[in-house]
Parts: structure tokens; C-alpha cells; sequence
């Protein structure tokens, strides 16, 4: 394993190698982010949170502060818990998180906002989950989400079972145990695993939305890597991770309406990007409640979406500025591209960027 | 020293460097006393919200906080008891074989690639566990579950990736293998040899030697070394978020998916997403471990004082 220091220098080249090819490469100027090269953006802030973003995030700081050298910019996934409780806290200026503040959290104070004002959630990072299988003999897998909830559930123990062969006419699944791998940390994989389960097949899956697997079944593995190892490892085996990381594994097929769809990242942009926002929150708030149920076969419904919580109103203004200018890189067609290239992510959608960009315009 | 050999200590005038080693070693004694003080207080403080939480509040919802704590608790104590079970017998061969068995040059490099085994950190002995060991067990459990699937140990339905309690006891015996060898070696060497001269003029052969002169005067030793152990297996937590499927369930079966965590591994796999009051749950976990340690090595003191006038050591 590479050390930190090698890690985040190697990351930093990779992103100034992604950034300069895309400044050769890209001419449609106008979407461009275009750093205000006489700006005196100078200072250092500090964000705390979802691990998800973790990777996106390093280009991302990495490219800003090539583009304003004066700016420092610090970013440790510690997990969306721990983000959202240092920034409601005060000890970061944003926080990232795989669900939005809720609105418990948004009735208390926020110690980095002025007196009085609120946080808003942005969505800036979509990355579409994978089922990701490895059996003896079968390349394709198509499944619905209450067959798959079966099957994480622990009610289809074999993977020659009638339920599962009804859907793979031609496949010849081995009559073998199901290894189903879940997180054994808490996680906003499991959390938009288990809330697309619940919304798409709520008579199987009886339980809600939640960061830690609900049931006892099945079997247990640490972080994303841990799952995906015991995939590879295991013997017909499935799991969910994401889905940048499913490698050479086999990935699921999932019905939506009449069709099996296998993820793209334009699939899992668009069923963000046409869900609607929460309602009952502040107008500047875009906290998505995910349309899970669509039956547009154009949609990958098994999408995480990640956000940056930032204050409305910050109560250092030099802060504030930051605040703005990072965000505004982040959510710009460019620093969307930088995730899809660094970390696999799905590109916002341009109306999506478009709307989180003019929020982001409002905050001071 | 230069003291003179006679004269009490009243008698004996006290020079400065006396008083400075006196002062110094009583410092250091206050200092490991005060750091186990605060952590103790730390701990109960933290857990007490959580003690006197609505257990519908904690990150598995239960109706108490003993009914979370349990598995974990169990697990922890199945896993290090597995431990020890594999790795004792193991390491007092092992230092039988350097301190009565092995020829100078041999024993002196088995001793250094011993303690080398110490040396290696606990990550990578989980990336050994999940890589290696796992894969490479898991047709042997298939095996016993098929097989001997009657009895409880090996109840079906086997784990598909081999990661197991019993893989992890496997590694976890590994760590400890070290530093058991280590102290029961020092100690073998410290039998007196009056004694092992003795049973050896009365006709015994080596082992009968070993028996009755070399283990009941090691007996202290032995168990202090596997306490020592047992407490590093007690609280490894890397090996085991790592390695271990975990689920909150407490169950003897060996092979299966389904395995009580450990208090170290669950709080290592669960501190970074808590938040509220899951915190202070995890934390009042780690007070339930304090206590659990605390308790084995009392026992442990217990027993050895308890050997210790039969051992003929003294």
C-alpha cells in the first residue's frame, strides 16, 4: 500500500494530469468553470464526512487549489455521522454526507452559520450501486428488487431456486448455497441499498431504510473493499457495493417496469435529476427524496447520492466566499467530470448542475 | 551499589541518589495508576447516557442494553478462548522444544523468528486472514459441515467465504503464539536444575523429566504467559473488523455466516457512522470489555497464587 503522503501527491498529479487534459480537450467553454484568476481567495477551510466522497473529494480540493494557490482546502472522510455532528458543531466550515440533514438537525443551531440561519443540502455526488456476484458458471444475472430482497433477506437459500431461474430463462445456475454479503460497518451504501428494497418490494422487505443491515442473515464484510473481496474470494456469492469498484466481477441486471437494466452513469443521473425535491424544507434546501419506483427502463434506480452541507449564511464571510467558490467548482461540469473519471461517479445532469449552481450562488 | 552487605535499613544513611530513584519509581507507579483511573472515569462517564438510554435508541434496537451487549460481550471470550485453545499448546511445544530440546545454534534462530512473528502489525495479519486463509479454509468447512454436521460446532449451512470466528481465532492464535512462546521459554529455562538433575538420577526419561520437574515448576509461568495472551486476543480489533462476518447473534456454530462480534472489532467497524447516542452505546461496549479483562486477569492471579505453593519454586 502506498503511504498517505504518497497517496494524496500521487492523486494530486493524476487530478492536475485529468484537470490540463480536459482544459486541451474541452472546448465547450461556456459550461467551463472559469477561475477568477485576479480573485484573492486566500485561506483555509476544512469539511469533514462521507467516505463516499472521500476520493471524488481529493481531485476536487486538488484542482481548486491549482487554480487559486492561495487557497488550502482540507477534507477527512470520517464517515456522514461524524460530518454532520462536526459541522453542526462548528468544527468544519461544510460537512459531506450520503443523506441529507434531518429535520431534527435542522432545528438546532448550527455553529458556523450566522445567528438564525439554516444549512442547505447539495447534491454533488451521484455514484449508481452495483449487485455485484460471482457464481460458478453464470455471467449474467437478471433480478427483481423482491427477488433480491429474498434473497438478502435469507428466504432464497439456493441459487437454483424457481424464483430465481424464472427470471433467467437460459442460465444454468448451479444448484449451490446463496453467500449474500452485506456491510458489517454502518454505511449510505446500505442505507440507498436497503431504501430501494423497501420502496420497490416493501412485502418482502419489511424493514426501513437504515446505515446498518437490518437482518441477521447472510454474511458480514468490512467497508466496500471488504465486500467486493469476499465476493471475489467467496463461492457463489453476491453483494452490493459501488459500483466503480465492481471490477471484473459479474453485476446484476435489475427490472425496472418490464426491462432489466444494468447500471450506466447516465441512467443513475437521470432518476436523481427527474425525482423530486423533499418537500417541507427551505426553498435553497435540495435534499432529493429518490423516486426509487420508476418503471422509465431509461432510470437505474440503485443510486447513492452524496451531499455538501453548507450554511446559507456563513458567519465569517471570508469563509463564506470559500465555501462559495468551492462549491460552485464542484457542482460546475468540470469538477462533475473530474468525478466521473477519478472516483466513477454519475455526472450531475446539466438542468440538476444548473439548479445546485444557483443556489450555491445565494450563499454568502 | 557500593552499600555495605550488613546493616538494616533503618541503619542505612539515605544518599541523594537513593531519594531520586525512590521519588522517580514512585512516579512512575502514581502515573500507570492515573492513566487506568482516567480511562476508567472516561468510560463510565461516557456510558451512562447510554445506560440509562431508551434501548429503542441504541444502533440495534433491543430491549435493554444487555441484550445488545451480549453477543458481544460472548464473542469476544469465544474468540480468544478459540485463541488460546490452539495457540497454547502450540507455544509451550514450541519453547519445550528451544529451552530442552534443540541445539544452541537452532534454538537461537527459532527464538528470533519468534519473536520476529510479534513484530508483524495486527493489519497485516487481517490481510492475511481475508486473502489467504479464508479462501483457503473454506473447502475444509464445506467439508466438516457436510460431514459432521451433527455436531453443534458444524451446524449447516456452511459460509460461503470462509470468514469465520474459527478463521479468526486461527489468526488471532497466531498473534499470540509469540509472546506465550517467549515467557514460557524464559521460564522453562529458570526451572531449577537441582530438580531436573534429581528426576534424571532417578531413572526419568526427558519427557518424564519435563513432566515432573519442568512443567509444575513453569505452572505460574505458563498461565501468566496465556493471560497475557489472552488479553491481546481479548482486545485485537483490526484482525477481527477485518476478517470476521459479523452478526448480532450469540451462537457456538464454527463454520457458519453468522458470528457473534467482538466488542474491539464492533466498535472499530461502527464508531465512524455513530452518532447520538450510538456513541455512548459503543463506548458503555468498551466498558463492559474493561470489566471482562479486569476479571480474567484477576482470575488469573487467583490461580497462580494458588499453584505458586505447590510448584516448588519457591
Amino acid at each position: 500500500m502506498l503511504d498517505p503522503v504518497t497517496s494524496v501527491r500521487l492523486r494530486a498529479l493524476m487530478a492536475v494530469a485529468a484537470v490540463s487534459t480536459l482544459l486541451l480537450t474541452s472546448c465547450a467553454a461556456n459550461e467551463m468553470y472559469q477561475p477568477d484568476t485576479s480573485s484573492d481567495l486566500s485561506g483555509e477551510i476544512n469539511g469533514s464526512g462521507a467516505s463516499s466522497q472521500g476520493s471524488a473529494s481529493d481531485v476536487w480540493i486538488a484542482a481548486f487549489q491549482t487554480a487559486h494557490p492561495a487557497v488550502t482546502i482540507n477534507y477527512s472522510p470520517d464517515g456522514s455521522g461524524a460530518g454532520r455532528k462536526a459541522f453542526a458543531s462548528g468544527g468544519v466550515a461544510y460537512a459531506g454526507s450520503d443523506s441529507a440533514l434531518s429535520t431534527s438537525e435542522l432545528s438546532s443551531n448550527f455553529a458556523a452559520c450566522s445567528p438564525g440561519t439554516k444549512a442547505i443540502d447539495l447534491p454533488v455526488y451521484i455514484s449508481p450501486i452495483a449487485v455485484i456476484f460471482n457464481i460458478e458458471g453464470v455471467s449474467a444475472l437478471n433480478l427483481d428488487a423482491a427477488t433480491l430482497a429474498r434473497i438478502f433477506k435469507g428466504e432464497l437459500t439456493r441459487w437454483d431456486d424457481p424464483a430465481i431461474a424464472a427470471l433467467n430463462p437460459g442460465e444454468a445456475l448451479p444448484a449451490a448455497p446463496i453467500t449474500a454479503v452485506h456491510r458489517s460497518d454502518d454505511s449510505g451504501t446500505t442505507t440507498n441499498f436497503t431504501d430501494y428494497l423497501a420502496q420497490v418490494a416493501p412485502e418482502v422487505w419489511d424493514a426501513p431504510a437504515n446505515d446498518s443491515f437490518p437482518y441477521l442473515t447472510g454474511e458480514a464484510a468490512q467497508g466496500t473493499s471488504g465486500v467486493v473481496e469476499a465476493v471475489t474470494n467467496g463461492r457463489n456469492t453476491i453483494g452490493y457495493a459501488d459500483a466503480s469498484r465492481a471490477g471484473g466481477l459479474g453485476v446484476a441486471a435489475l427490472k425496472v417496469g418490464d426491462t432489466f437494466v444494468r447500471y450506466t452513469a447516465t441512467a443513475a443521473a437521470r432518476v436523481v435529476a427527474e425525482s423530486p425535491v423533499e418537500s417541507g424544507r427551505a426553498a435553497n434546501d435540495l435534499a432529493i427524496a429518490l423516486d426509487r419506483t420508476t418503471t422509465n427502463p431509461s432510470h437505474y434506480p440503485l443510486v447513492l447520492v452524496s451531499y455538501l452541507i453548507v450554511c446559507q449564511q456563513y458567519a465569517d464571510p471570508a469563509t463564506g466566499a470559500l465555501v462559495k467558490a468551492y462549491a460552485l467548482f464542484v457542482a460546475s461540469t468540470q469538477g462533475q467530470a473530474l468525478a466521473a473519471t477519478s472516483a466513477g461517479a454519475a455526472p450531475l445532469s446539466p438542468d440538476l448542475s444548473a439548479r445546485v449552481s444557483a443556489v450555491i450562488e445565494t450563499i454568502r | 551499589m557500593s552499600m555495605p552487605a550488613t546493616g538494616s535499613h533503618a541503619a542505612a544513611r539515605s544518599r541523594p541518589a537513593d531519594r531520586v530513584f525512590a521519588a522517580s519509581a514512585l512516579i512512575a507507579g502514581v502515573v500507570i495508576l492515573t492513566a487506568l483511573a482516567a480511562v476508567a472515569v472516561f468510560l463510565i462517564a461516557q456510558s451512562i447516557p447510554a445506560l440509562i438510554a431508551d434501548p429503542a435508541t441504541l444502533p440495534t434496537p433491543s430491549t435493554s442494553f444487555w441484550e445488545y451487549v451480549a453477543p458481544l460481550a460472548f464473542g469476544t471470550v469465544w474468540a480468544a478462548a478459540l485463541a488460546l485453545i490452539m495457540a497454547l499448546p502450540v507455544s509451550i511445544g514450541i519453547a519445550l522444544f528451544i529451552s530442552h530440546y534443540a541445539p544452541r545454534r537452532v534454538s537461537q534462530t527459532l527464538g528470533y523468528v519468534i519473536d520476529l512473528l510479534a513484530a508483524v502489525p495486527s493489519v497485516v495479519f487481517g490481510l492475511w486472514g481475508i486473502k489467504v486463509l479464508a479462501p483457503f479454509v473454506q473447502p475444509f468447512y464445506a467439508w466438516l459441515v457436510d460431514n459432521l454436521g451433527w455436531i453443534p460446532l458444524f451446524a449447516a449451512p456452511v459460509s460461503g467465504t470462509g470468514r469465520t470466528i474459527l478463521t479468526v481465532a486461527i489468526v488471532l492464535a497466531v498473534m499470540i503464539l509469540p509472546i506465550i512462546t517467549a515467557v514460557c521459554r524464559e521460564v522453562f529455562l529458570q526451572t531449577p536444575v537441582l530438580h531436573e538433575e534429581a528426576a534424571l538420577a532417578l531413572g526419568a526419561t526427558r519427557w518424564e523429566m519435563i513432566r515432573v520437574a519442568v512443567l509444575p515448576a513453569g505452572m505460574p509461568g505458563i498461565i501468566s504467559a496465556s493471560m497475557l495472551g489472552l488479553g491481546r486476543a481479548l482486545g485485537e480489533t483490526m484482525v477481527v473488523a477485518m476478517v470476521l462476518s459479523p452478526a448480532l447473534v450469540i451462537s457456538f456454530v464454527l463454520t457458519g455466516s453468522a458470528n457473534p462480534p467482538t466488542i474491539a472489532g464492533n466498535i472499530a467497524l461502527n464508531f465512524p457512522e455513530a452518532h447520538g447516542i450510538g456513541v455512548n452505546a459503543l463506548i458503555a461496549t468498551g466498558l463492559i470489555l474493561f470489566v471482562i479483562t479486569l476479571l480474567v486477569n484477576s482470575a488469573a492471579r487467583v490461580l497462580i497464587n494458588r499453584r505458586k505453593a505447590f510448584s516448588g519454586a519457591n
